[in-house]
Order: structure tokens, then sequence, then C-alpha cells
């Protein structure tokens, strides 16, 4: 087993690259993508390596982006999109929920929309307005779509290869915040599927389950809690559309309380979805009312307030609490 | 229009007219072809309108007025390009060689699409404005890659225009010097919105502020439109870049079958577009240089009536499809959310038992 330390920038970009080698059909496009190696370097040398017909810095405009990939794909391209920022996706909105997810479906199978569209989302990097944003769920509510999201560089190595090689059109959501943060790659095997939700930590009083760049602040809110005698479950769900709810539901049949800890508003959103879902397949196993731990319904404060908007290992710990105390 | 800034190879009685930089090489049967595909295109879509209003067809799309726009461009297409149509581009898909019955099942509402896209070089349609203009753009930047000498064709209209995809095509298009010719109908109204709300200068000029070159072309001369698109079509497969054609047209009828046209523009105008109307002066010229026969013409009436009365008979025998088949290509693989669709609707008794 070949293992590496490594952060999760560089395990997509050694990711990005594995694609690449493997198949020539594998482009990348997006703006600042070659020289500069994107704004967070994720693309970092690529250009170099592949020229610039397989790395194409674009002109900046995100539905030329997406539009034109579309158009690749149905040339028999795999065109991996790098969209700058999550707040700067909505420019392409209309190309991804209506040529993205539905030409495959209007061309009755004939056209395969195999693309990848990389979000660097969630906040807790200081940015200014429109860099730390949770879009998922827009993009979860649309057919034809599919919503990864990577917690840890083992992941972010191998979930994008995954979603370069699957045939529908995915929304690759990274967590920017923990884009510098390091940690073991295993570039031999692939952890699992990469709709499959991954059970990181066993617990037995409350199953939290997250995506993301919250995965970790659930683990550290685990370790707190375990100082108090409280065991939690946490969950990496990974795909946040399909939602994995087989592994959902083990955890919370086992636990009886529910917590969904993300970064975006909750209503209508991906934990509202979860705590829906598990109600119905786990309703007798429940001590409790499923909740979610997220952000509020505002716009993403300025961020010299974003952690108080953002779930921190106290407010995931007050959500642990309320579940655990309900009707007491 | 001006004289000066159009290509025009044909007048509106039907004489020819030289030009500096095009010429007609077609022959009288390959004109012929050409007057055949436009008044089969006519009844095709006379048939079609006639369906909607007896209740058969959900919507259409009428093409009077544009067939020489559309038949121009789609005979000028090779077989290895490839054709990003909107909605009303049932002329360029008759060139493709989509079946018509296939052009009506999107109008039917028994699919999305109709065609196998791969199968005709002819895409399916779109019908949010502009998005399949990008799309053409990123097909023709793969046929780069690809070293193929081919060409991908965008068709719009002087609507769809004024989208921010279409003005992201041009700087795409520009900036790779992709080999795509984008295709503007311009048949002057967009639903009520006339064209000169949309446009302020000319809309073929707008090409030259992205950098290539654009064309004015006389949209109901099927010869001039022929030509000019074969020659942004060569020069495209060269690797010459990208060309704006602006054929200049008008839309006969109404936007749709649920349009009103009366109420925004005057009789006068479209009695103007009458008298340049795009069958009568090929005829014209077919009689007048090639000696061709009303025979010959009755011959082509004949043949397209019995098109429009096959057409009418594979219409009224699309049935409803079963609704299972709406979770058919949802996804490319598996889905669990499809498997529950699918489920959930044959337990209510409906999946595969309906016709």
């Amino acid at each position: 087993m070949t293992t590496t330390t490594m952060t999760m920038a560089k395990a997509l970009n050694e990711g990005l690259r594995r694609a690449m080698e493997k198949n020539k059909k594998v482009l990348l496009m997006g703006e600042d993508i070659g020289k500069l190696g994107g704004v967070f370097r994720i693309t970092d040398g690529l250009q170099k390596d592949f020229g610039e017909d397989r790395v194409i810095d674009a002109p900046l405009g995100e539905s030329g982006i997406v539009g034109t990939a579309v158009g690749l794909a149905i040339r028999g391209y795999r065109t991996v999109c790098e969209i700058q920022f999550d707040g700067f996706v909505y420019p392409a909105f209309d190309q991804i929920v209506s040529q993205v997810a539905k030409l495959h479906k209007r061309s009755d199978g004939a056209y395969t929309m195999g693309l990848v569209i990389r979000l660097p989302f969630q906040g807790g990097i200081g940015a200014i307005e429109h860099h730390s944003e949770s879009p998922e769920a827009y993009f979860a509510q649309t057919a034809g779509l599919r919503v990864v999201s990577c917690s840890t560089p083992n992941d972010a190595y191998w979930m994008i290869q995954q979603s370069i090689e699957h045939d529908d059109p995915i929304i690759f959501c990274e967590p920017k915040s923990r884009y510098w943060e390091k940690g073991e790659v295993n570039t031999d095997t692939p952890p699992r599927g990469l709709f499959e939700a991954s059970v990181l930590r066993e617990g037995t009083d409350v199953t939290v389950i997250a995506y993301g760049g919250t995965v970790k602040t659930c683990l550290r809110a685990a370790d707190t809690a375990a100082l108090e005698g409280t065991s939690i479950e946490v969950i990496d769900a990974r795909s946040v559309a399909p939602l994995d709810f087989e592994t959902m539901k083990v955890s919370v049949e086992k636990t009886g309380r529910l917590v969904v800890v993300q970064e975006a508003p909750h209503s209508a959103s991906i934990g509202s979805e979860i705590i829906s879902e598990l109600t119905q397949r786990c309703f007798y196993s429940m001590q409790a009312p499923g909740i979610v731990v997220g952000g509020y319904h505002v716009p993403y404060p300025p961020t010299r307030i974003e952690e108080d908007y953002r779930p921190t290992v106290d407010r995931i710990l007050d959500g642990v609490d309320r579940v655990i105390g309900f009707g007491k | 229009m001006n004289q000066d800034d159009v290509v025009q190879l044909l007048s509106p009685e039907g004489e020819r007219i030289a030009n500096p930089e095009f010429t007609c090489l077609l022959n009288g049967e390959e004109i012929f072809g050409l007057y055949r595909d436009m008044a089969i295109i006519r009844r095709i879509c006379a048939e079609s309108t006639s369906l909607q209003r007896q209740g058969q067809l959900a919507l259409w799309a009428p093409i009077r007025g544009q067939e020489a726009a559309q038949i121009g461009a789609g005979r000028a297409l090779a077989p290895n390009d490839f054709s990003f149509p909107s909605y009303r581009e049932h002329g360029i898909a008759w060139c493709r060689g989509v079946p018509p019955e296939n052009m009506l099942r999107l109008f039917r509402a028994v699919s999305n699409g109709g065609w196998d896209p791969n199968k005709y070089h002819h895409s399916v349609p779109a019908i949010v404005l502009g998005n399949q203009v990008l799309n053409a753009v990123g097909y023709a930047m793969g046929i780069q890659r690809d070293g193929a000498e081919e060409a991908a064709v965008a068709f719009f209209g002087d609507g769809a225009s004024s989208q921010g995809d279409v003005l992201e095509s041009f700087v795409w298009a520009a900036s790779f010097n992709a080999p795509v010719v984008f295709f503007c109908q311009n048949n002057q109204w967009g639903i009520s919105t006339p064209s000169s709300v949309q446009m302020k200068v000319p809309l073929y000029k707008r090409a030259a502020g992205f950098g290539f070159p654009g064309i004015r072309v006389d949209g109901n001369d099927v010869l001039a439109v022929y030509e000019v698109t074969k020659r942004a079509l060569e020069n495209a497969r060269a690797g010459g870049g990208p060309t704006l054609i602006e054929a200049f047209t008008y839309r006969m009828g109404a936007h749709t079958t649920s349009d009103d046209p009366t109420r925004y523009r005057v009789d006068a105008e479209v009695e103007i577009w009458n008298h340049r109307d795009p069958i009568a002066r090929i005829k014209a010229l077919l009689v007048r240089a090639y000696g061709v026969k009303n025979a010959q013409f009755e011959d082509v009436n004949t043949e397209a009536d019995e098109i429009a009365m096959k057409l009418r008979h594979d219409v009224l025998a699309m049935d409803r499809p079963d609704p299972m088949t709406m979770f058919d290509h949802a996804y490319a693989e598996e889905h669990p959310l499809i498997e529950e669709g699918r489920r959930e609707l044959i337990e209510l008794g409906i999946g595969g038992l309906k016709k």
C-alpha cells in the first residue's frame, strides 16, 4: 500500500493529473487555471505538463465554461470545469439545469453528459461577499445532476477521479477552508464508491451527519462530547445527491437521535432532506426529532462575524444536547 | 434593406444578381432540388399548423417565410458537420434527414427531443434561448482537438441574439478560433418584440467587435444563403475560425400557434414581405432560366402532399408514452430515486399497463 501525506489541494491536483494521464479525453477548463494554477492552485503545473489544449484557460464567463463543456461532452470529451468560487456559479446555472442536467434525457440517452463542475464552497476563509456560499441544495434539487463533496485529502484524490469517470454530470463541492489541511492519501485503492457515505467515528448516543468542511468540526465536537460522556457517531455523507440513506439508517436505528450539520441555511436544504427521509425510514427507532445545525436564513454575513454563522463545535454540541434532552 | 450590405444573388422577381464575391455554381437540377426542399417544408409546416388547430399537437412553431434561410443553410452543411438548432429549425432538420414525424414528437408532447442527434448530426431542440450556441462552440472546440475537418453550426434568432450565452459564444469562438458558424435568422420579431429593440446596429456588424467576420445575406434568397453558408463552413473547416451570418428574413406567420401577431404588427409590413416570398422567386428563376415546366412543380406538390399525409397519419398514431418512460435516461447510471419512482408508479398500477 502506497500512502503519502498531502494537502487536499495537492490531492485534488494529483487526482486530476492521474485522470488526465488515464484518459486523453479529459480536459480542464476554468478561469486562471493555466499558468496561475487556479486561484487555489488546484491545477498547479497541469497546463505545463498537458498543454493548453487540455488545460484550457477560459475567458471570464461561467456560462461559457459550462456551455462549451456541454458541447465538448457531445463530442466525447470529459471536461472538468473549475468555477472560481461558489458565489460565481450562478451565471452558469441556466446551462447546468437546462442543458447539463437534461440533455441525456432529451436525447433519449444518445448524449452522455460526462462532465464535472468543481465548486470551491463553504466559508471559513475570511473572504469578501460571494466567496463563502453553500449552493449545493440548488443542484441537489435538479434531476439529472449529482452532487458530491470531499472532506479529506484521500477522498479528494479518489472522488475527483471517480467523478470524472462517471457518466452523469457531477457538481463537485470542495471545502475551501480545508484545502491546506494535510492527510494520508492511499494512492492504490479507492476507499469506497463515490455515492457511499462513510462512518468516520462510531458512537451510540447521537448520529451526526455532515459533508465537506463541517465533517472535521463534527469530529472535534465528538471528541469534546466524549470527554463529557456522550458518544457521537459521525457520518460523512460524501454524496449529497443522491444520499446514502442505507448507511445513515443503520446508524440512526442504533442511536435513535440525529443531528445534521451543514453551512447552508437549513430551510429547504440537504439537512431537511436527510431528516425527512430518515424520519420516514427510522420513525420507530427515533427518540427525538432530527435537527439541523446550519447557517441562518440570511445572506452569508460579512466574514468578521462568519464564525457566529457557521456551525462551530459549541453549536454542534448544543444541538446534540437538544436531541438528547428532547422531552425531558 | 440596403442592397450595399446584403448578399443577394436572386432578386424578388427571380432575376440573377451578379455579386463580386459570391457566385452560384449550382446547376438547374440542384436549384430545382432546393425548390423541392422549400416546397416540402412549407407543406409540412402547413400540415403541422392544421394538426395543432385540430388539437393533435400541443404547439407548433411555423417557419413560413424562412424556408430559403433554412434550406439554403441546411443544404450547405456536410454530413459530418454538426448543427445545433433552436425550436424552429424544421427546414434544417429536413436537410439533415430527420423524419418529419420525429420533428413533431416534441410538439405532440410525447418527447422532449424527438430524434437521435448523433445519427443525423443534428442536435435536439434547445428551447431556452441561446443555450445551444455555446454548446455548438464547445463542440467545435472538440473538433479542433480531434484535428478533424468539420464544423459546428449554431442556429438562433434575432431574439436570442440578446442573450448573454450568444455573446459569450462569440467571445469563446473568437478566443479559440473555433470552427463554428453562427447562423442567425433575423425574422424581425421575437414574439412581439421587433428586432429594432434587440439591436441598434445591424446584427452582423457585431462580429467585427468580437474579431471575426460578419455577413448579412438576403434570407429569402436560397442561392445566396447557400453560397454564403458554404463559404463560411469551408473557412471554418480549414481553420479560418468563426463567421456570423445574419440571414435577413421575415416570420410570415405567428411566433407559435399560441401567438396572435395581429396585435402587434401591421398588415402593410407583412404585405411587403409577401412580395419577397422565397419560394416564388426561385420558382420564377426556374421557369425563366431553366425552362422548368408546370408539371414538374405539380409533381413536387403531389410529393409534398403525400409527405404531409404520411406525417398526419404518423402523428395521429403517436400514442401517449408509457408513463414508465419518464424514468428512462434521466440518469446514465443507476440512481436510487429513479428506482424509487419506478417502484411507486408500478405499485400504483400505472407503470407499463396503460397505453
